[in-house]
């Protein structure tokens, strides 16, 4: 490729277009993946404000703000958006999108157009929602029949944004797994790509092959609702398990649609900041899709108490507790990466740490809940919202503000102020603890989930996660303000402010509209830090 | 402070033999991971911008080290959950039968001495019981956490479960699955009796629980009524509508009903929509109230219209 | 380890090296088509439960299908499947004009399929046979409802694809939009294979 020589061109940062139809018509994937971002922050403090408000109704047994329809319409409007809107999309779209591409070395996915109609799809799933509030749904996000037959409330409309939403994803999920497979730079062998291209393209999978099923659920929901089909009904001969055993054959797998973009993002920001390589590239690679695989397999966990048969709910108990094993294995590799460091606390670096410390318990909780016996008692209580938060906010959520500020300057080309983002970090790291923490013990003591209402023994932890919560917002709401200001008030970022070897840090932030200027040859893979010469084991 | 709830059924011990070796596994293995960051963390901290680190790319026998052992942990706790659970599944052949109702959002629940109760279930102190469940509407979900036992009540099949419960006394029985509006006011009590109360009771002498209430002034007893037989759930007393038209403020006034034409809210109006609900519908609500015939006695019914005219 | 070559890849723009493209588009079509089967796969699986629940009202009901009608249908469908293989093979011998002739047939052929089932439905809803009348014709209408939705969405395809055609677009070196079209249709036409036995000739 050396004989081609470019005549002098300008670096144009892929931010200089102003005008908001220079965003909404771009298929420049930076720019999609800068719009993803903003849509999902905005979800994501808008159903955080939902959450505070139930936590707020629950601060004292009895009615405080809300009464129960309308504690029942903010848990299942947290839920949803927080799922549908936020966590699934989220880390894959945004991030995927802009990092991707810099990445492989390419010069952006394989179908942008396709990109751009992936993020339409989106906007127009968010707006159907936001039509649906006229009549608010108060069915939770799992949608559980015969109860969503039933409501009055607008659940149509509801399953219909989260449809479209769904065509999204796989749009999503499709151009991403074709990316990675044709448009990788000369070199850039399947062995040699950021552990972030690999989780995400496990993501992708799991995107393309669980994602039809709820949409044809939710299908069949929508019909059964127009037309009564009677396929979940059982008055009318249909099976209301038969629509919990479709909606976990997704769901589960679209919880590793969530949380694996995470594991990949603190894969990239350990050993950047440890300045090691990751340990066991390989291990944690396949891990990733043992992890994306295993998860098909273990749908019905959700349902050891829902009727099913006692051998289907021990095999399905086994499965649950084989993905513990690859998930271990993730853990115990970020950690060793630490081993010998040089180790820099940057605020990202301290929430990929928060995000090992937080996900493990978020796992361990979850062996708690694959265990037969356990499960019967646990099931449904606070326990298994604690052990669920843990794993999305812990994992996910923490992996997700690590890559806003791993990734900040590269993207808008600015830095933000450092000391106020580590007080943010350690506020929502405390909030987070105070907040859920206690669930786990509401949930052992027998608290039920989703309760508007609660009987007096509950009433210390409940106050206390409360106020938690309010610790949680506080630091939210600073580490948001901090991020925005870097905006407007920021330095100007050097190319690559932590010395990283990663691909996307080689080009100027922010990087041009084409990425590279000429299409990099790639030669190793990149965590190559340290001393190759002290080899040891 | 305590994490479980108290142990009143005889496999509630074995349950949380179960818990406590997980969490017990479970710790181990957090402060483990726990230690070897704030250690790491600390330690190799960064001196200066030169700092020398070794290229260490992986471990074969750590990795294999940390995949094996944790493989092994998991599969011990596969097993004890199973084990354990197995019995919990398996009722002996003993074991009295109550069927039991969920419906939005109450309890019925029915003996083979033909008796019928709401939101109270009474069973025997260390006789096994049978609970076998159906639901007349959406899913519900049997949960009695002192007895470590849950189980769904869904629509078109029965579903059971069973235990002994070994304690004495008045345990809290929750809806575990979301059902709707009255979801968290779903609440029951499981009655525990020796046997010798039980026995009294079956033969429908005189429950405790009656004799208590019997020196009750009416509107008393019909403000325990409300609170114990599920009206709460769909009847305010605030004046919100609920499931139900609310309570306050309704005895002696004009209600439209479903037919277009209205009857005043007396005695007797009030007493058909609590014995014969589906008779005369007010407008603007659905009719899913349950018949209380044969559930509630006539001082029953006099209490709780005693109750309601004293919410103006 | 799959290589790829990247060496033309020099240009400032977006465009890709059509090598490339033409197997990325090729690709990604495949995978789509994966989404799609499994789309189906959900109510196959419903299918599958709820015949082996109700077997003999699944075999009571089927008698109400029209199996002449269906099996018409049928016949058109694969027959629209050749036309359209012969379409891509035509273009790839750079003959336009024959590829006009032959997206023509198959969007017919489409929409000859479409009256039919028009016809089909309304002569059910006559006899007050709706998806509210029983599981086997909630399933009736649902995959032969959402496989008509595909149906109409190739038709659209294709007729885009006539109008590029005949506007020059298309040519022996380039005509990856009508082979990936094509695959589409032929999916279309795949799932109506495995429909038609499974509703209308249940023994």
């Amino acid at each position: 490729m050396a004989n081609h020589t470019i005549a002098e061109t300008l670096y144009v940062p892929y931010l200089d277009e102003k005008g908001i139809l220079s965003w909404l018509l771009s298929t420049d994937h930076k720019r999609i993946g800068i719009m993803y971002l903003i849509s999902i922050s905005t979800s994501f403090l808008i159903a955080g404000i939902s959450s505070l408000l139930m936590r707020l109704e629950l601060i004292a047994p009895g009615k405080t703000i809300v009464d129960a329809h309308q504690y029942n319409v903010l848990f299942t409007f947290h839920g949803t958006v927080m799922v549908f809107f936020f966590i699934v999309p989220g880390l894959a779209a945004s991030l995927g999108n802009f990092l991707i591409p810099l990445m492989i070395g390419a010069r952006d996915v394989a179908f942008p157009k396709l990109n751009l109609g992936s993020y339409w799809l989106y906007l127009l799933g968010a707006t159907i929602l936001l039509i649906s509030l006229l009549k608010p749904a108060d069915t939770g996000w799992t949608f559980y029949t015969p109860y969503s037959i039933k409501t009055g409330t607008d659940v149509i409309l509801l399953t219909t944004g989260i449809f479209i939403l769904g065509m999204s994803s796989i749009l999503t999920g499709l151009n991403f797994i074709v990316t990675i497979h044709k448009l990788r730079a000369p070199g850039m062998t399947w062995h040699r790509l950021n552990l972030f291209v690999w989780a995400s393209y496990a993501t992708a999978i799991l995107q393309l092959l669980a994602t039809p099923v709820v949409g044809i659920t939710l299908l069949l929901l929508i019909m059964e609702r127009v037309f009564g089909i009677g396929f979940f009904d059982p008055a009318k001969g249909g099976d209301p398990i038969l629509f919990q055993n479709f909606f976990w054959f997704y769901s589960h797998p679209a919880v590793y649609i969530m949380i694996l973009p995470a594991f990949g993002v603190i894969s990239e920001i350990i050993p950047v900041f440890s300045r090691k390589p990751i340990f066991g590239y390989k291990a944690m690679a396949y891990s990733l899709l043992a992890i994306a695989l295993i998860s098909f397999l273990v749908w019905a966990h959700h349902m050891f108490v829902s009727g099913m048969s006692e051998v289907a709910a021990t095999i399905f108990s086994f499965l649950t507790m084989l993905v513990a094993i690859p998930t271990a294995i993730k853990v115990f590799n970020w950690t060793a990466t630490l081993y010998k460091g040089s180790i820099q606390l940057h605020s990202a670096m301290l929430y990929a740490l928060s995000l090992i410390f937080l996900f493990t318990i978020g796992g361990l909780t979850g062996v708690f809940l694959g265990s037969l016996a356990v499960d019967v008692h646990l099931h449904d209580t606070y326990f298994v919202v604690a052990h669920m938060h843990y794993v999305m906010i812990g994992g996910t959520v923490m992996g997700f503000f690590g890559a806003l500020h791993f990734w900040y300057p590269k993207m808008f080309g600015k830095m933000f102020n450092e000391k106020v983002a580590k007080v943010a970090w350690a506020l929502i790291f405390i909030g987070f603890n105070v907040t859920f923490f206690p669930q786990f013990i509401l949930g052992t003591l027998g608290m039920p989930r989703r309760y508007a209402d609660y009987p007096p023994e509950f009433h210390s932890l409940h106050e206390l996660s409360t106020i938690g919560s309010l610790i949680l917002g506080i630091g939210v709401f600073i580490m948001t303000v901090n991020l925005l200001r870097g905006l407007t008030n920021g330095e100007k970022a050097p190319e690559n402010p932590y010395n990283s070897v990663s691909l996307e840090w080689q080009v100027p932030s922010p990087p041009p509209h084409e990425n590279f200027e000429k299409i990099p040859v790639v030669t190793d893979y990149p965590y190559v830090y340290g001393k190759k010469n002290t080899q040891e084991g | 402070m305590n994490w479980l709830p108290e142990q009143a059924s005889d496999f509630a011990g074995r349950v949380d033999t179960v818990i406590w070796f997980v969490t017990i596994i479970s710790l181990i293995s957090f402060i483990l991971i726990t230690i070897g960051l704030v250690y790491f963390a600390i330690k190799y901290r960064r001196r200066s911008e030169n700092d020398e680190t070794p290229y260490i790319t992986g471990n074969l026998f750590l990795e294999m080290l940390w995949t094996v052992i944790p493989s092994i942990l998991v599969m011990v706790i596969f097993v004890y959950g199973f084990v354990v659970y197995r019995d919990m599944r398996t009722p002996p052949q003993d074991a009295l039968e109550v069927n039991v109702t969920g419906k939005q959002w109450l309890w019925q629940f029915q003996y083979q001495n033909g008796k019928s109760t709401i939101n109270e279930l009474y069973v025997q102190q260390d006789k096994p019981v049978k609970v076998v469940m159906r639901s007349d509407d959406v899913i519900h979900s049997f949960f009695v956490p002192a007895f470590r036992v849950k189980q769904d009540l869904i629509g078109g099949m029965y579903t059971y479960l069973w235990f002994t419960p070994t304690k004495v006394g008045i345990f809290d029985l929750y809806c575990a699955e979301y059902c709707g509006t009255g979801h968290s006011a779903m609440l029951g009590k499981v009655i525990v009796m020796s046997p010798e109360a039980y026995d009294r009771w079956e033969k429908g002498e005189e429950e405790e629980e009656g004799k208590a209430v019997a020196g009750l002034p009416p509107d008393q007893l019909g403000e325990k009524l409300y609170k114990e037989r599920g009206c709460n759930a769909c009847h305010s007393i605030d004046g919100s509508t609920l499931v139900g038209p609310t309570w306050k403020g309704l005895f002696g006034h004009e209600v439209s009903l479903t037919d277009g034409s209205t009857v005043t809210a007396d005695e007797n109006y009030i007493r058909q929509s609590i014995l014969e609900p589906q008779a005369k519908m007010v407008k603007g609500f659905g009719p899913v109230m349950p018949a209380f015939k044969g559930i509630l006695s006539d001082d029953d019914v006099a209490a709780i219209i005693a109750y309601i005219k004293t919410l103006k | 380890m799959e290589e790829i070559a990247m060496e033309d890849t020099h240009s400032h723009g977006h465009q890709i090296d059509p090598k490339v493209e033409y197997s990325a588009a090729k690709f990604g079509m495949w995978l789509f088509l994966g989404t799609e089967i499994l789309l189906f796969g959900g109510l196959f699986a419903a299918y599958a439960i709820f015949r082996a629940k109700y077997a003999e009202l699944f075999h009571e009901q089927h008698k109400e299908l029209d199996v002449t009608l269906g099996a018409i249908n049928t016949v058109v469908l694969i027959f629209s499947s050749l036309t359209m293989a012969m379409g891509v093979s035509a273009i790839q011998r750079g003959k336009r004009n024959l590829l006009s002739i032959l997206l023509v047939i198959t969007i017919l052929c489409g929409i000859a399929f479409g009256v039919n089932k028009y016809f089909e439905y309304g002569a059910k809803f006559e006899h007050h046979l709706t998806p509210g009348t029983s599981i086997f014709f909630a399933l009736y209408f649902m995959m032969t409802g959402l496989h008509m939705l595909h149906v109409f969405a190739g038709i659209t395809i294709l007729t885009v694809l006539l109008v590029l055609n005949l506007k020059g677009k298309f040519s022996a070196n380039y005509n990856t939009p009508i082979e990936v079209g094509g695959l589409y249709w032929h999916l279309v036409d795949l799932i109506w294979i495995y429909l038609f036995p499974l509703l209308y000739l249940i023994s």
